[in-house]
């Protein structure tokens, strides 16, 4: 495609998508702990399993099932037709959540039914991604593919800021108590039906791929994708190099800098839920730029150099960071102003109970630096006056420096992930013929994404959970995932980029 | 080079057995009936075992191929594949 205006029209139907999909997949996520309470309470054996299921599922089988299925897809009847499926699946699984009633409405349906609709948006988003990278490579110009490619690579991350941002701000015009226990949490599920039609509409003007009607013309569109990708070793092998040396390592620095980090903040700085969330879309703001600043300089130093350093700088910063970031919330190393800490003590009856009463303390500590701490202490007494033991949590909120450092922090690992993720769409594509391009590069991209990626917080916690470790000791597995990428990467793949896409 | 892609190619292939060894070991210490986490429940284990052992293979694979110098040189066009 020669037109500028023409890519341009390209890259921003395909990016608005792929950022609606991403948005929808992580309001799930984002919103977990409400749609637990909601539609998998613990007391039912079966909604909890169902919830596990809907954790781990997802993720781990279906995205790289929906890389199998929309891939082949893709390579068999087009890329436009085939991503645009997996946009209306997405959104409306997305939109179909919101709507369904909660478990003390219909029972043991509701958990079924929003384990079903959340495993339709893991198989949508396993067949979007590689659509739309291979869309856009497909129309672009060669000598500046990282660069173009590099406009849906910020997909991920501003879907995220997009979820954080709607979230955050449904939660203040609901009000915490409408969106929590009301329900206010639905509306972002719902606002993702506009965003699809919108974004469908815009993609239906779209035309096929040029590279994909050149090769459907000549009869040379592949007869069984699945089998030339996977079945050959001449095209395994690649695969194979692919995951092991690129996507791997990729996937871990993606969820360690962004999701790790957001949680490490709220459980382990213990940062106020709302500062924590405002840290990390400044962040993501400070950083997303640099998406497009890497994927234009893969198209003079090469992807692998670009990528292999985005790993390198994880595996031997992270835990510096990740101690800097608890250092900066530790209040036991602030000055604390002593005659400025409020006491509050309030008691009430509990409701339905034969005379129990819940006490709550409520201690707010001021620190030099500006930094508040409030520690609250719940203690149930009951009606024989036997005391349970008393529930306390902390919840931190950062002064001015103490903030402004977090989101350097924060905002530099997230560079970290630009450089690894910048150019990995161009990567991929080069590797692969046009033939069989959306399955190849969709399975080890959802690997690396959805299975060492998101295997991150799990693995983090089983490590953390060893005799002799610490705080940051979860963060070995991302460390060692993405030295190990660094090495096969290094070794095994070639930095020459692959100018003719065509073949 | 080739030689060291080569010789790395069967810490690989013992890598990936390696790798389900520890996750069947780390699945056996941590279910626990009484547990209340994720990580004492068995299904996360059956999902991640199940997914991670095909994975393990590829990367057995990976190592047979780097060591039988399939890595030496890599496709320089798609009519190579």
């Amino acid at each position: 495609m020669s037109s500028t205006k023409g890519i341009w029209k390209v890259i921003s139907a395909s990016s608005a998508g792929t950022l609606i999909e991403w948005y929808d997949f992580y309001i799930f996520g984002s919103l977990s702990t409400i749609i637990s309470h909601k539609f998998f309470p613990d007391s039912n054996p079966t909604a909890a399993l169902l919830s596990t299921l809907a954790t781990f599922a997802a993720g781990f089988i279906v995205r790289p099932f929906g890389a199998l299925v929309f891939g082949r897809l893709g390579d068999l009847i087009g890329r436009k037709y085939t991503f645009l499926l997996t946009l209306v699946l997405m959104g409306g699984s997305t939109f179909l959540i919101g709507c369904v009633p909660s478990y003390a409405s219909i029972g043991g349906w509701a958990p079924m039914l929003v384990l079903l609709l959340r495993l339709l948006q893991g198989l949508a988003l396993g067949g979007e991604y590689g659509g739309a990278a291979t869309y856009v490579a497909e129309h672009v110009p060669a000598a500046r593919r990282g660069y173009y490619t590099s406009f849906i690579q910020t997909t991920a991350t501003l879907g995220l800021f997009l979820s954080l941002g709607v979230i955050l701000s449904v939660r203040r015009i609901t009000g915490v108590e409408a969106f929590t226990n009301g329900d206010g949490w639905r509306y972002p599920f719902l606002l993702s039906i506009i965003l699809v039609a919108v974004s469908v509409f815009i993609r239906l003007r779209m035309n096929e791929s040029p590279l994909f009607l050149q090769l459907k013309s000549s009869g040379k569109t592949s007869k069984n994708p699945l089998k030339e990708s996977f079945g050959h070793k001449t095209n395994f092998k690649m695969v194979l190099l692919a995951l092991f040396g690129a996507t791997m390592g990729q996937g871990v620095i993606w969820y360690s800098s962004q999701f790790y980090a957001q949680n490490f903040i709220l459980t382990k700085c213990l940062i106020e839920y709302e500062q924590a969330n405002t840290i990390i879309l400044i962040a993501l703001v400070i950083a997303t730029p640099f998406f497009i600043i890497f994927g234009s300089l893969s198209d003079k130093w090469g992807r692998k150099n670009i990528m292999l350093t985005g790993m390198l700088l994880g595996a031997l910063l992270y835990r510096p960071i990740f101690q800097q970031l608890y250092a900066t919330a530790d209040v036991s190393k602030k000055v604390i102003l002593a005659n400025e800490t409020s006491i509050k003590y309030a008691s009430e009856a509990v409701k339905a109970s034969a005379g129990d009463s819940l006490h709550t303390t409520t201690i707010t500590n001021y620190f030099e630096d500006g930094t508040r701490q409030k520690i609250v202490s719940k203690q149930k007494i009951l009606a024989g006056g036997e005391k349970l033991p008393a529930v306390v949590t902390k919840e931190t909120v950062l002064g001015e420096t103490g903030r402004i450092n977090m989101i350097a922090y924060i905002a530099l690992m997230v560079v970290f992930v630009t450089m690894v993720y910048g150019p990995i769409a161009a990567f991929l594509v080069e590797l692969f013929p046009t033939r069989i391009r959306y399955t190849s590069m969709s399975l080890p991209y959802h690997i690396g994404n959805g299975v060492f990626g998101g295997l991150v917080p799990f693995i983090a916690t089983l490590i953390t959970t060893l005799p002799g470790t610490d705080y940051l000791s979860g963060l070995w597995y991302p460390i060692i995932v993405a030295a190990l990428s660094f090495v096969i990467g290094s070794l095994y793949l070639s930095n020459k980029i692959d100018n003719n896409i065509a073949d | 080079m080739n030689q060291l892609k080569r010789i790395l190619g069967i810490v690989w292939l013992l890598l990936g057995p390696i790798i389900i060894f520890v996750l069947i070991k780390s699945a056996v210490s941590n279910i626990d009936v009484h547990g209340k986490g994720d990580i004492n429940k068995p299904l996360p284990w059956i999902i991640i075992i199940s997914i991670f052992t095909p994975i393990a293979v590829g990367l057995m694979i990976f190592g047979w191929y780097a060591f039988k110098g399939e890595y030496d040189r890599l496709p320089e066009s798609s009519n190579e594949l």
